[in-house]
């Protein structure tokens, strides 16, 4: 299916449907956390599935670059195995499972454990990029709220949630705000990663392909979660460390084992789990 | 031009005539058999049966051809003739944990005792057209699994559920299970009432009002618990016998959704259901389902109806395919009485409407 097995265009879409896409995704850049509007195409897998990622990686791919893919983190899960495989197929670049090693990485909800650097660009797929969705089912009234800064439903959610259960109970897709102005959804990532996408050297392109939208957070952009004074911002946090590797700073997945409800906890990051088990150190780059 | 209203009986059976040569298509080009329906539409034929609630192979694939791969149509020639069948015993609950799993995926967690089983599904498949089957290529033979089989898989809910995670589904009462085919649906609708008419509803119907619960209309963010498709066993305990008979087998989708926790002055915080069970291998129907399911318990957990799956009576009076396409397809009926009557109460109007602007002008 690659240019050698005929008929399909280096990295599936046709040139001028990059372009359109990489024209959204330049004022993505330049409007940090603002949605823009694309003319997101019919892919070969089904909507919901990364096809926002997807376009907007092959928008953004060249021969040159080293792929990696993670669904929840892990490298070997189907999903990412399939998107991993279409683009190997379709665009013939190199593929790794190693976070250091890859140039652009293209994730469902998770972000990295390994800290990511200038050099690298993160594409997030993103089933709901709007972030108000939840407080306001319309489209034409939500763009209305962002126009005006007028977050005021999203505080009073967040309010009511405090007030119902004693803390906010939003445990992923936490919304943040960006560079001070919009409001925006950071895909269904746990809160856990939050902080990660804030002032981060690496670009970060976010593709909805169902609801045709892309946006972006730029290198070293303050990203901020909705929080109160005396209701901090948090993160999720376990009393033991990854029964794999002992890394006491990832975050967790929770694996049953058997039918008596016995419980594994180890690293949702396949690849910095099995660097640290291979007794790698950590990268740490400037 | 006269237009005579009159001698429809000649015409509906010419119409007739030319349906039937028009279904056989080119009669150069071998007929269909209802084997390769039956064989080779295995997707159509478990949706027919699904919506037709009739679970019969045989009879799906010949109202598919009937019908000339019209699913509606064919989903009505099988409730037509379902309405016709005596109604011999009715089953004891079908035990799902029980069944011979051919696909069983949890979206919760990573792994599950007895694993996750991808089965046949076109999940990650490249939606791209196969031209090696346009050019009739047999496929490769499938691997053979090593698991067993007919080992059962404790459902992934169920592991919840242990923790107290999970709400109790109800408890079996003694109460008769509700039929809608048998009784008028009554509103508010009972559960199993509800699973009924979704369970026999339109996939396109249910699929959307699913859909809409996940885009923010009623926004209720669930996890599928759990898929399983596989064969479970048919068993009816006639009462002059006293014991189970096991009658047979049939294949089933099913789906647990998981969803976020309600809680209440009486219960404390948990995640909820929501359920689908339909016939044979319908993962989107099911899936569906229990989205709509677990929507429809709005009112029963005390959070606010506020968007059109939420809705009972919205939902449930038009999920039913038959019935939908029997009242819009009768526009085609002839309307020439009550037209008449809005015609003659129109010129009337217009009538009236053109005396008072003479009478404003002078």
């Amino acid at each position: 299916m690659s240019a050698a097995d005929g008929g399909y265009n280096f990295a599936y879409l046709d040139e001028q449907t990059k372009r359109m896409v990489r024209r959204a995704l330049l004022k993505a850049v330049a409007v940090p956390g603002c949605q823009i509007p694309f003319a997101s195409r019919e892919m070969p897998l089904p909507y919901g599935w990364g096809t926002g990622g997807i376009q907007v990686t092959a928008a953004v791919i060249g021969r040159e670059d080293c792929l990696k893919v993670i669904d929840q983190g892990a490298d070997d899960t189907t999903n990412a195995v399939s998107i991993r495989r279409f683009f190997a197929r379709t665009a013939g670049v190199a593929t790794t499972e190693r976070t250091d090693e890859a140039s652009i990485i293209q994730t469902r909800h998770r972000i990295p454990e390994t800290p990511l650097t200038a050099a690298q660009t993160l594409v997030y797929q993103v089933p709901i990029p709007e972030p108000l969705r939840r407080v306001e089912p319309s489209e034409r009234e939500t763009r209305r709220m962002h126009a005006l800064a007028d977050y005021g439903a999203m505080r009073v959610l967040l309010y009511e949630q405090i007030a119902r259960r004693g803390r906010v109970t939003q445990s992923y897709n936490y919304p943040v705000m960006v560079n001070g102005r919009h409001l925006m959804s950071p895909s269904p990532i746990p809160r856990f990663d939050n902080p990660k996408l804030h002032r981060s050297p690496a670009l970060q392109l976010f593709g909805a392909g169902r609801e045709r939208r892309v946006y972006a957070v730029p290198p070293y952009t303050d990203v901020v979660p909705l929080d109160f004074e005396d209701y901090p911002f948090t993160v999720e946090s376990w009393e033991r460390p990854c029964e794999l590797c002992g890394a006491a700073d990832s975050y967790l997945d929770e694996i049953v084992t058997d039918d008596a409800g016995t419980r594994l906890f180890a690293c949702s990051d396949t690849d910095y789990c099995a660097r640290r088990r291979a007794g790698e150190p950590r990268e740490v780059q400037a | 031009m006269y237009v005579p209203v009159k001698g429809g009986e000649k015409a509906i059976d010419n119409a007739h005539c030319w349906l039937a040569d028009n279904r056989r298509g080119d009669r150069d080009v071998p007929e269909l058999g209802l084997d390769q329906v039956r064989e080779q539409l295995g997707r159509a034929v478990d949706r027919v049966m699904a919506e037709g609630s009739l679970y019969d192979r045989e009879l799906a694939a010949l109202a598919i051809k009937q019908a000339q791969g019209d699913m509606i149509e064919a989903v009505f020639l099988l409730r037509a003739y379902r309405t016709t069948l005596p109604r011999l015993a009715a089953s004891v609950p079908l035990d799902t944990a029980a069944m011979r799993v051919h696909r069983r995926v949890s979206a919760i967690y990573k792994d599950v005792p007895g694993g996750q089983l991808l089965g046949p599904t076109y999940d990650y498949t490249h939606r791209l057209l196969d031209f090696r089957l346009a050019a009739g290529e047999p496929p490769p033979p499938a691997p053979e699994a090593d698991a067993d089989p007919d080992a059962p898989l404790p459902g992934v809910s169920e592991l919840l559920r242990s923790e107290g995670l999970v709400e109790d589904e109800a408890p079996a009462d003694d109460e008769p299970v509700g039929d809608l085919t048998e009784e008028p649906l009554a509103f508010p609708a009972s559960r199993d009432c509800r699973l009924q008419a979704l369970a026999r509803g339109d996939e396109g119907f249910l699929l959307a009002m699913g859909y809409s619960t996940q885009r923010g209309y009623g926004n209720n963010h669930p996890f599928a618990g759990e898929i399983r498709t596989g064969s479970v066993s048919i068993v009816i305990e006639p009462a002059e016998l006293g014991f189970p008979l096991d009658i047979g087998e049939l294949t089933v989708t099913e789906c647990q959704m998981v969803n976020q926790f309600a809680g209440s002055a009486e219960a404390p915080p948990q995640f909820t259901r929501g359920y689908g069970l339909v016939f044979g291998h319908g993962e989107r129907k099911a899936m569906a389902m229990a989205l709509v399911d677990r929507a429809l318990r709005a009112d029963e957990l005390g959070e606010p109806v506020s968007a059109p799956a939420q809705e009972q009576e919205f939902v449930l009076q038009h999920a039913d395919n038959v019935q939908a396409t029997g009242f819009v397809e009768h526009l085609k009926l002839p309307h020439y009485v009550d037209f008449q009557a809005e015609l003659d109460t129109l010129r009337r109007l217009r009538a009236a409407y053109a005396d008072a602007g003479d009478e404003e002008a002078s």
